[in-house]
């Protein structure tokens, strides 16, 4: 079995191939949208945040990991909201 | 006992939702479908970290957890709901910082744990997931700033900048090594203190009128500093989707520059190639 450092380091370039590739063909006028919901994606940290929260709920170490919990939620429910009025903006400009 | 590998499996399959949306946010037709995508990735992440907790946490923790998601969530709800549409650029920015200020506090609450000690490897990504979310905090500030109007949109240059921004350049990387050889906590903040006066420093040297595809860099940035957390924390979902903003993110400035027919490397140094022409305009984009 490899080490998980080599495991996590194949993991890493596939996944920047990937990112790479997946955005080259977007359409200008959904330039804004993409940026919003890649950084709505990037609150993805939360996941790190919530694993700081330790046994001891109101040691230190908890705490700024709970802080950074509610900081990543405003940037969930900001990112994916914000990225969605934006598009609903954009299908009423098409009809119209 | 935690399944592992159940978690791994819905770890992936959060990860492909994310590819998902990405690829469907190039699209008109497909782009609500992509965002839907990613709010049900980002709900699988949650869910499913729920339950990794387990093993660790009392009742407590899970519901200061839960708390800090509600409240985050309750003032996310609310901004994406009031913010106008036409400050839609720098209510990401604002954003981004604070996706940044999250990952630095994740590295210090890693610092924090007691009786932990992390080995060499882990110290060396903890150190570069800390200081790209420090650099990205402080310098969506100033995107921020220079998007909404707070701050002066003229790009600010004096002489010597760039050999100041080397200096501290080094100096941050000198206290990272010294963090990395001897796990000196002090040393570690001194790391992140520089970080933060840098991200500053790097932005203040870039016009109001390339601000949008300064936001488009730093998303990248951040994408990156959750990686190296990714890395720290041994967790393949924080590396996939941290790489896929970071590549993506660094993928739309670049052609968002294009679009705006503007050399993206002069405006990314802006600040440290000294071409003026990277300075033209200052009405905020």
């Amino acid at each position: 079995m490899a080490d998980p450092l080599i495991i996590n380091l194949t993991i890493f370039v596939l996944a920047i191939f990937i990112g790479y590739h997946v955005v080259w063909n977007v359409t200008p006028a959904l330039h804004t949208p993409l940026m919003s919901v890649t950084n709505a994606i990037s609150s993805i940290v939360i996941v790190g945040a919530m694993l700081q929260v330790g046994f001891n709920a109101f040691g230190a170490d908890s705490l700024v990991g709970a802080l950074a919990v509610g900081l990543a939620s405003v940037n969930i429910f900001g990112g994916f909201l914000v990225t969605r009025r934006m598009l609903e903006m954009f299908k009423k400009k098409q009809r119209t | 006992m935690i399944n592992y590998n159940l978690v791994a499996l819905s770890y992936l399959v959060s990860s492909v939702l994310f590819i998902l949306s990405l690829r469907g946010l190039s699209h008109p037709e497909s782009a609500r479908r992509g965002n839907t995508f990613g709010m049900i990735g980002m709900a699988m992440a949650i869910v499913t970290t729920f339950y990794l907790m387990k093993d660790q946490v009392s009742v407590n923790g899970y519901a200061l957890t839960l708390a800090m998601i509600v409240v985050g969530g309750i003032i996310g709800t609310i901004l994406a709901k009031k913010v106008e549409m036409t400050a839609m650029p720098q209510l990401v920015a604002a954003m981004h910082s604070l996706v940044g200020l999250a990952a630095v506090l994740i590295a210090v609450a890693a610092i924090l744990k007691p009786g932990l000690h992390l080995d060499a490897v882990h110290r060396f990504e903890l150190f570069v997931g800390a200081f790209i979310g420090a650099i990205t905090f402080t310098a969506s500030i100033v995107a921020f700033g220079k998007l909404s109007g707070r701050f002066s949109s003229k790009a600010i240059r004096f002489s010597g900048q760039h050999w100041l921004n080397l200096v501290m350049a080094i100096a941050m990387i000198v206290a990272g090594v010294a963090y990395f050889l001897n796990e000196n906590h002090t040393a570690f903040y001194i790391m992140l203190a520089i970080a933060l006066v840098l991200g500053y420093l790097l932005i203040i040297p870039i016009g109001g009128a390339d601000m949008p595809v300064v936001v488009s860099m730093l998303n990248s940035y951040s994408g990156w500093a959750a990686a190296g957390i990714g890395f720290t924390l041994n967790n393949h979902l924080l590396i996939v989707a941290g790489s896929l903003v970071g590549a993506s993110g660094a993928i739309l400035s670049y052609i968002m520059c294009r679009a705006m027919n503007r050399s993206f490397w002069n405006v990314i140094l802006g600040g440290l190639g000294g071409d003026d022409a990277a300075a033209a305009g200052g009405d905020g984009g």
